[in-house]
């Protein structure tokens, strides 16, 4: 066989490399594959009502949880409003809420509208500190006009409730670690 | 004072680091023992100040001492002591500085233990993790010091987060730690290799003890902190594909394909660049982390609390790190010689194939984890990636891995012989095949893909176990000499089997768990109670208790099956008055055999009619302590390994010695 290499250690070689193309080509093509299908896209409140996100596609939803907005029906189903500055979203959840949601506190949902423009959360993330903003939101709300950074009074949505700790919400993009 | 004491410390270690790196090159370039011995005893040094450090930031949270930042951010007067002293690890700052004290540990133990080792290879080892040392000493006195005292100091604290206040979650950083930075030994030595210009036996039988130590500490560390979440959030979930939990994955995956590459390594002297390589990719990994977890530019359900710019030097250091190391490896990795060929079907081959696999597999993760930082920066939209992606990028390429692993061990070195395998292992595919068939036909509902993942784990378990029949001979020996070949069998083997068998427990129970989970959610007020799997809930009273530091409403929920009482349950929501009235779930789990009956209770809800009924979220988690079960097989199994005799490190002599009577015994190795 010309083709092949003469010598036993390239032939070796040859047979590994034959070996691992394979495998690092299947784990590429699932990985760009899953990349198209399987992520989620991110919107603030405002942003999923203008770009009319379709029934049934999986996304996630960043905002502020409107003071007033919370409603817990007795079959342990949660309702509640995700908001910014623009405009706001209607959400149901059927679950253990995070013990950091609070109204006036940042969250992110994840889950699909239904027909009706209802959220239909699939989870709620939970943040283990209540300092904590997620990021997405910071930026959401930044888009939406609602974020003023450093003058100590966090988002101002009406009547936001601060956290416990009484430090501003905006500690946590700029301020120390806890 | 001690606070000083502290900062102070730290900065003479960060000294005694750049000493290290200095006379330890010094005395290699020149040949100097003077200059060597100078370079080892700055390292031991260096550690005995973190060491002082470390105790000095413990003894101001032990006394609640709040002129200093880092106390008052994360302690409370009332806060048990247990948890005062796991605070000490508690925060971003105080993180870091475990981090250093296990960096300069783990150089010391090279120091003191590697008094054998060859002299230029070891003075280039203690030169470069001093290296390490520097750049991570650098970090944390001068953007993460911990030390840092206030003009005003409060009278009380806030708290360590109380949902960190579990003893899970308090030893969760030790040994998570001890993983991440017991890899940066295996990246000094490779660093060290590269410099040097040579791998040898000596160099293997170092690196490999250190990869399956750090390797065993980092999966309990995971294993806990998985643990944690599945008990302290209440969600009932064990593993979200979150950036934090992708962060220690990827280099217990890095890690897992290292210690089999360093097997080959060290038995055969073949694979030579490619150990290397994956032992800078292993730190690498840890490093990058380290990075991920702080820097805050992925959003994560366990935020760490983050700091950006701290993120940018973190991120710096992980750069100069990992360039050095890198453009290392390309310049000198081609000088590396290689020896042992082998035929494609053997030990070796197999080995090979494994790393090959994980290799792809923690690609896939990497790619999944960063995928949307890149795509935030090229096209503005924020995306995140979830479940559904390792669903169809990791547990495919997982699949094939876990379905090649029992072959592995059945091969002999050089030339296997792939019939030969699967004769042995026939008996084991067929309990696999047969498991698979017994949980389609006895489980309701039917689930093809249960079946599947179930004779999946079957396979692994039956396929450990024949191995050490075949070893042992047993049925076609005579009893007494399988006994004698039992007791003859290299703990190393035992070692194979155990991690193996975990591996195998840990795919049932997660198969089954994620499968077959069923989820309840009811408001009821006392006397009332609900149904689930075959479980009847009630709901006796709920009361009020006090503990150390918060106040709990307690539910009492008597669980019973067919009439007969099987457990008392006592769910508690903890309000932490000292933590900003901070709100947390206490789970009751009610183990049944493998099982879990898992009890949240949630607020409470006014009802039409007056009453208050409170909401109960119930799961049934079948089979979830083999989840837990199989990390800490994996870990033994390691451990296990570790205490061979012919892999204790600091006794090259012992080790030839019964590395050569262990030959004797066992032809097979």
């Amino acid at each position: 066989m010309p083709i092949l290499p003469k010598s036993r250690k390239a032939r070796r070689r040859l047979m590994v490399v034959a070996v691992a193309a394979p495998i690092l080509a299947a784990a590429v093509g699932l990985s760009l594959w899953a990349s198209q299908s399987a992520i989620t896209f991110f919107y603030g409140p405002s942003e999923a009502r203008a770009k009319h996100v379709p029934a049934g596609q999986t996304v996630r939803i960043g905002g502020l949880v409107q003071p007033g907005s919370v409603i817990k029906a007795a079959d342990g189903e949660v309702r509640f409003s995700i908001a910014d500055k623009a405009g706001a979203v209607p959400a149901s959840y059927r679950g253990e809420l995070p013990d950091l949601f609070r109204e006036g506190q940042g969250v992110v949902a994840q889950g699909e509208f239904d027909r009706s423009g209802m959220f239909v959360a699939k989870t709620v993330l939970a943040k283990h500190d209540e300092k904590y903003m997620p990021k997405e939101v910071v930026d959401a709300l930044k888009k939406s006009g609602e974020w003023q950074k450093g003058d100590g009074s966090g988002p101002s949505l009406p009547a936001p409730s601060l956290p416990a700790s009484g430090k501003p919400v905006a500690d946590a993009t700029t301020g120390a670690a806890s | 004072m001690i606070a000083e004491l502290g900062a102070f410390c730290m900065m003479l270690a960060l000294a005694l680091s750049l000493a290290q790196v200095g006379l330890s090159a010094a005395g290699r370039i020149r040949q100097s023992p003077v200059l060597q011995g100078a370079g080892e005893g700055a390292g031991i040094g260096a550690f005995l100040m973190v060491a002082i450090a470390f105790a000095s930031l413990m003894s101001a949270f032990v006394r609640s001492d709040f002129s200093v930042q880092n106390v008052v951010e994360n302690s409370h007067t009332a806060q048990p002591l247990f948890y005062k002293i796991a605070a000490t690890w508690g925060s971003h700052e105080g993180s870091m500085l475990l981090w250093n004290l296990c960096l300069t540990g783990f150089g010391a133990v090279i120091i003191i233990a590697g008094r054998h080792l060859p002299r230029n290879l070891k003075s280039t080892t203690v030169a470069t993790q001093g290296a390490l040392g520097v750049l991570f000493l650098a970090y944390t006195v001068f953007v993460s010091s911990p030390f840092l005292r206030l003009a005003n100091p409060p009278v009380e604290g806030n708290s360590l987060n109380p949902i960190l206040q579990d003893p899970a979650m308090a030893i969760h950083p030790p040994f998570l730690y001890s993983g991440y930075v017991g890899m940066s030994v295996v990246y000094s030595f490779a660093v060290a290799a590269l410099i040097e210009g040579r791998v040898d036996a000596a160099w293997a039988r170092w690196v490999r003890p250190w990869t399956l130590a750090a390797w065993s500490f980092l999966t309990v560390g995971i294993m806990l902190g998985s643990f944690w979440a599945y008990y302290e959030l209440g969600w009932g979930g064990w593993w979200f594909w979150d950036p934090v939990e992708n962060a220690s994955f990827m280099p217990w995956l890095a890690g897992a394909a290292l210690l089999h590459s360093a097997i080959v390594t060290e038995k055969r002297g073949a694979l030579l660049g490619w150990t290397v390589f994956l032992s800078l990719c292993t730190f690498t990994l840890s490093m990058l982390g380290a990075f991920l977890v702080r820097s805050g530019v992925l959003t994560s359900v366990h935020a760490f609390a983050v700091d950006p710019t701290r993120g940018g030097v973190l991120l710096v250091c992980l750069g100069i790190a990992a360039c050095t190391a890198f453009g290392l490896f390309a310049w000198r990795a081609p000088q590396l010689k290689g020896g042992g060929l082998f035929a494609p079907i053997s030990r070796e081959g197999a080995l090979v194939l494994n790393n090959l696999f994980l290799s792809a597999a923690t690609a896939t993760v990497l790619i999944g984890t960063l995928y949307p930082l890149v795509r935030q920066a090229l096209t503005n939209e924020p995306i995140s990636v979830g479940p559904p992606f390792y669903a169809m990028t990791f547990v495919p390429l997982m699949i094939v891995t876990l379905l090649l692993v029992p072959f592995g061990p059945l091969m002999a070195w050089k030339r296997g012989d792939i019939v030969g395998a699967l004769q042995r292992l026939w008996v084991a595919a067929v309990i696999a095949v047969l498991a698979g068939i017994l949980v389609l036909a006895v489980v309701q509902p039917h689930k093809a893909l249960t079946a599947a993942g179930v004779a999946l784990g079957g396979w692994l378990v039956a396929g450990a176990i024949a191995e050490i029949i075949e070893r042992a001979k047993l049925g076609r020996a005579s009893a007494g000499e399988s006994a004698r070949r039992l007791k003859g069998l290299p703990r190393g083997a035992w070692g194979t089997t155990l991690a193996h068998m975990g591996l195998g427990i840990f795919v049932l129970g997660a198969c089954f768990e994620t499968t077959f989970k069923a989820e309840l959610a009811q408001a009821l007020t006392p006397g009332e109670s609900m149904k689930l799997g075959g479980y009847e809930l009630r709901l006796d009273k709920v009361g009020t208790v006090e503990g150390e530091n918060y106040t709990a409403e307690q539910a009492t929920i008597t669980a019973t099956k067919n009439g007969s009482v099987v457990c008392t349950a006592n769910p508690e929501r903890r309000v932490w008055p000292g933590a900003g009235g901070q709100a947390t779930s206490k789970v009751a789990i009610c183990v049944q055999g493998p099982s879990d009956l898992y009890i949240v209770l949630g607020d409470p809800r006014p009802r039409a009619d007056g009453q208050t009924s409170h909401l109960i979220r119930s799961y049934w988690n079948p089979w979830a302590r083999f989840i837990w079960l199989g990390p800490i097989m994996m870990a033994l199994g390691g451990l296990v390994s570790l205490s061979d005799r012919r892999l204790r490190f600091a006794l090259p002599k012992a080790a030839r010695a019964s590395a050569a009577a262990g030959l004797a015994a066992e032809p097979a190795e």
